[in-house]
């Protein structure tokens, strides 16, 4: 078993729901939780004679985030049906995209060691109607509630390059900043907006000989912890049955289970891939989509810089760690907000405190978003310069925000209100560090002894100074001051 | 039954000479003589429609302008959705299906101040040529009764020969307007792919299905494509008006056309009836005595068209008829074992015979393995059809041969024998795979007294001239005069 080397593939089917006003071919609106049935009409419910009428809207989000994930977009795309019977799927076949999807050959770039990234190749994308939902609680009847019937999908297939459970963790979370970034997905997972269904197996090598595992394809998972625990499950139970069976991929054993959440275990739903005849052919009821020159670079016109990009620019623009330029990107609205305050004149690392330490704990706090809380990135911009030009502390500057958000006050206001400008009158310092040093004569004795303590012995001092002025000294105009008396 | 048209009619009643309960009173006293004979209807709307009647004549009383088929009672074929009554479909499966919404024709109809007096009969979900296919009843050929009205819109047809309606809507996706109204002596016009709404049209051959006008005048026909015809935004296969213009079919109508050119395909014509090529030939006469010239065309692909039609329709009818489930709405079946018999008992008890019959030739050929073979070949096959037309048309302002190649032919004379039925639509299905309108007008009688019609097509979305050459023709007979005896 010592020599027994594995390397694991994994490629992502990702559903993403649209961020449309209304269904992907009827003028339904969009409704989470709605009433069951109540957001329906003759086409979503694929009654006799209704027609499906392209939602344009939809197309134009798709070639979007099609040209966010570095994909070509034909110029000529067309809408297939897919059949299949499903109490769900209430015409009995699926507009779908077949053998012309909307975007194709593109790749996403995920966060990998040491800065860098890491390219995974994106198959294709296309446009999809999303399905009802089947309910299984009343009694012996099933019920069938379509308020999601014709929700619009934008459904994303990689290429299976992933190697781990952290890399896919880290494409889906990527993927879900960059279709918030474009505004073509809420991507709330909770609400079902982003689906995953990963392809799993395992190229192990023993003895010199390579083997592949049987592929797995772990059906709708809704969270990225799913996500990734499925695939660490799978990981080891592809190990384990290989080791035990010695079975290897041949055609038509590829296999689909389900996640256990409670139990944290796949689960086995269909042992071979049935011979699915899905019998694909153009639908007649839509027109084909072209593309020209014009459309695309109109569409192109409303890309922005994506998160990654924006994170390594903060980083080497601005100067911020990577977790802070991380957590300042996350966000478009934040990233935004932080870059505004910037253009008004805030040093970008202060800036960055006080959203990290401050905005956002309490827009997490009040469960709103950074642009609700009050101030505005003018507002901070000040603040900032006010603890830039040290005319407050740091920590002042904190309390100050605080208080901005509680009082909707300007910064300067507020400073003096609470008594927090710093003093930084060098006459009046002097007199606090004579005062200091008189009252300590053992520390300053500690001090001339030189060496160890005499670093431990001025950090005192300043502390007294600091108590003394309850805070206020400008730390660096107190220290000078310190230095020179000790001279 | 008077012989006034729609439009005599019409007019009749917007100068108060008589008045639309009048006319919708007498349509149904005729209806309840004749219609246990004839057939023609799968529901009809009494109460409703002399409600209605009564409604236009107080508008029309009080000074009102009203639409261009005020009063006139009119018929429409039951596989367009009206949200009222049922929309069956000529099919168990949707015997009892109330529609929540109105067919955009329908509203057209309704805003044209229109009496809507009834659905009429069909082939179930359209699919068949002599209304014989019907799940819920037969309609007989008013021109003798033992014979078959023709079909998919043979009770539309019937109906408006029998004088049980003025005008009538029927949908045509090889030939189901054309071949019954030869059939029935009547008119009937398919136009042009995308000229009219199928927003409400129950499905059979989405990229076939047209619905027409069929009326007992060219002039009736004309008004009705007034009325129905233009882009409709629920519709994505309807056209732009922006692209094809949508005209005032009545304007110009009696204006002949000069130098008309006329062509014709010798030999596919061959195979007709010898009775019925004899009529056909003796109406190009008369359009050689309007001066009219004749152009001999090579339609090299027309053979291959009923083929190619059985694939496109069954295809797309495979995937149209798959919501017939049981699930949602429509027969489910009363005891089923397990969910799947949910779907395989209500199907196989809903559905007839030829739907059956269409639904898995269809499914096979969509199937993996057997598309590019049959599908996409047929696919191929429609587009030389088109180009046949295309090249054809540099010849010629329109095309005529028979409709059909037989009169009305006997009652249950074909029903076992699917091909032979199938061959019934050889000269219509050609217009429904390249797209083009195509008209169907009265031309004569076999020595059985029975109907011939002639069919005009020409190019994609000259309706106008269309029926300006139908009238031509219309202006010099009187086959379109003559009703049957019942």
């Amino acid at each position: 078993m010592s020599n027994v080397d594995y390397k694991v593939l994994v490629g992502l089917e990702i559903h993403v729901q649209l961020y449309t006003r209304t269904k992907m071919f009827c003028g339904c609106e969009l409704a989470f939780g709605a009433e069951p049935n109540s957001r329906v009409c003759p086409v979503c419910l694929g009654m006799p004679g209704s027609l499906p009428v392209m939602n344009k809207q939809a197309v134009e989000f798709s070639m979007l985030a099609g040209l966010a994930l570095n994909c070509q977009i034909p110029s000529f795309t067309k809408w297939d049906r897919k059949g299949y019977y499903y109490p769900d799927l209430p015409k009995n076949y699926q507009i779908s995209q077949y053998d012309l999807p909307l975007a194709l050959n593109g790749y996403i770039e995920i966060p990998a060691k040491n800065g860098s990234f890491k390219k995974i190749r994106i198959r294709r994308a296309h446009l999809e109607e999303d399905a009802g939902k089947n309910l299984h609680t009343a009694g012996n009847f099933s019920q069938v509630d379509l308020n999601r019937a014709g929700t619009p999908l934008l459904e994303i297939v990689t290429e299976p390059d992933m190697n781990n459970a952290a890399e896919v963790r880290a494409l889906a979370e990527e993927l879900q900043r960059i279709v918030r970034y474009l505004g073509v997905s809420e991507a709330d997972m909770q609400k079902g907006h982003m689906r995953f269904e990963p392809n799993v197996n395992l190229v192990i090598t023993r003895a010199g000989q390579q083997f592949k595992t049987p592929i797995v394809e772990v059906k709708n998972l809704n969270s990225f912890r799913a996500l990734e625990n499925s695939i660490d499950y799978e990981i080891g139970r592809q190990l384990d049955r290989f080791l035990e069976t010695g079975e290897t991929m041949e055609m038509g054993n590829k296999s689909t289970r389900g996640w256990d959440d409670a139990k944290e275990v796949t689960v086995l739903q269909r042992e071979k891939e049935e011979a699915h005849d899905y019998r694909y052919f153009p639908d007649p009821d839509l027109v084909p989509v072209q593309v020209n020159e014009q459309w695309l670079n109109e569409i192109k016109s409303r890309l922005c810089e994506l998160p990654s990009k924006k994170r390594l620019r903060y980083i080497k623009e601005y100067g911020l760690s990577d977790y802070d330029a991380g957590v300042l990107t996350n966000d478009r609205p934040v990233a935004n907000f932080f870059e505004e305050a910037v253009k008004a004149g805030g040093e970008p690392k202060r800036v960055c405190n006080l959203l990290t330490q401050v905005g956002l704990k309490l827009a997490n706090a009040r469960g709103c978003a950074i642009t609700e809380l009050g101030p505005k990135p003018d507002d901070i911009a000040q603040l900032a310069k006010m603890a830039q030009t040290g005319e407050i502390g740091a920590t002042a500057a904190n309390t100050i925000l605080e208080e901005m958000v509680k009082t909707g006050k300007a910064p300067q206001k507020l400073a003096k209100k609470l008594n927090l400008i710093q003093k930084s009158d060098a006459g009046e310092l002097e007199a606090i560090v004579d005062e200091v040093l008189k009252s300590n004569p053992q520390a300053v004795a500690d001090f001339k002894e030189g060496g160890k303590k005499s670093g431990k012995a001025k950090g005192f001092l300043l502390g007294q100074v600091m108590q003394k002025t309850k805070g206020r000294a400008n730390p660096k105009v107190a220290a000078e001051i310190l230095d020179k008396k000790l001279a | 039954m008077d012989q006034l048209s729609a439009k005599q009619l019409r007019d009749k009643i917007a100068a108060h000479r008589t008045s639309s309960v009048e006319v919708t009173k007498a349509v149904f006293a005729r209806i309840a003589k004749i219609e246990p004979i004839v057939g023609a209807y799968i529901s009809t709307f009494e109460e409703q429609a002399i409600a209605r009647a009564a409604e236009i004549d107080k508008r029309i009383a009080g000074g009102e302008k009203l639409g261009q088929l005020a009063g006139v009672p009119v018929a429409v074929k039951d596989n367009m959705c009206t949200t009222f009554g049922t929309t069956t479909c000529a099919s168990k499966i949707l015997a009892n299906f109330h529609a929540p919404y109105n067919a955009t024709v329908v509203e057209k109809l309704l805003a044209a101040d229109a009496v809507i007096i009834g659905k009429t009969n069909l082939d179930e979900f359209a699919m068949g040529s002599s209304t014989e296919n019907s799940g819920l009843k037969q309609t007989v050929n008013p021109w003798d009764t033992k014979r078959v009205p023709g079909g998919s819109s043979g009770g539309s047809t019937a109906a408006v020969a029998a004088g049980l309606c003025y005008a009538a809507l029927g949908s045509d996706t090889g030939g189901s307007i054309r071949q019954p109204a030869s059939l029935c002596g009547v008119v009937g016009l398919k136009p042009t792919y995308g000229r009219v709404s199928r927003y409400g049209l129950v499905a059979y051959g989405s990229s076939l299905d047209q619905i027409g006008p069929i009326t007992q005048t060219v002039e009736d026909c004309a008004l009705m494509l007034n009325i129905i015809a233009g882009h409709d935004t629920a519709d994505s296969t309807s056209v732009d008006e922006k692209i094809a213009p949508v005209v005032d079919y009545l304007a110009k109508l009696d204006e002949p056309v000069k130098g008309l050119k006329i062509g014709i395909a010798s030999s596919f014509n061959a195979g007709a009836d010898e009775q019925v090529r004899k009529a056909i030939d003796e109406a190009i006469k008369t359009y050689r005595n309007l001066d009219a010239t004749i152009v001999e065309i090579d339609m090299p692909h027309l053979d291959y068209a009923i083929a190619a039609y059985y694939m496109v329709a069954t295809a797309e009818a495979s995937s149209n008829l798959a919501r017939y489930d049981g699930v949602h709405y429509g027969h489910r079946t009363r005891e089923p074992n397990d969910y799947v018999e949910v779907y395989t008992k209500s199907r196989a008890e809903g559905f007839g015979k030829e739907v059956k019959r269409r639904i898995m030739l269809g499914t096979y050929a969509l199937s993996s393995g057997y598309y590019d073979a049959y599908y996409l070949k047929a696919l191929k096959v429609r587009n030389l059809i088109r180009g046949d037309f295309v090249r054809a048309f540099e010849k010629c302002d329109c095309i005529m041969m028979p409709v059909a190649p037989t009169t009305a032919f006997k009652i249950g004379e074909k029903v076992d024998d699917p091909l032979k039925m199938y061959l019934s639509d050889i000269y219509t299905i050609a217009a429904n795979l390249a797209g083009i309108p195509g008209i169907s007008i009265p031309c004569g009688f076999d020595d059985k007294q029975l109907p011939i019609g002639l069919q005009i097509l020409s190019p994609a979305f000259s309706e106008e001239k269309l029926l300006r050459i139908a009238r031509m023709y219309e202006r010099q007979t009187n086959w379109h005069k003559k009703r049957p005896l019942i």
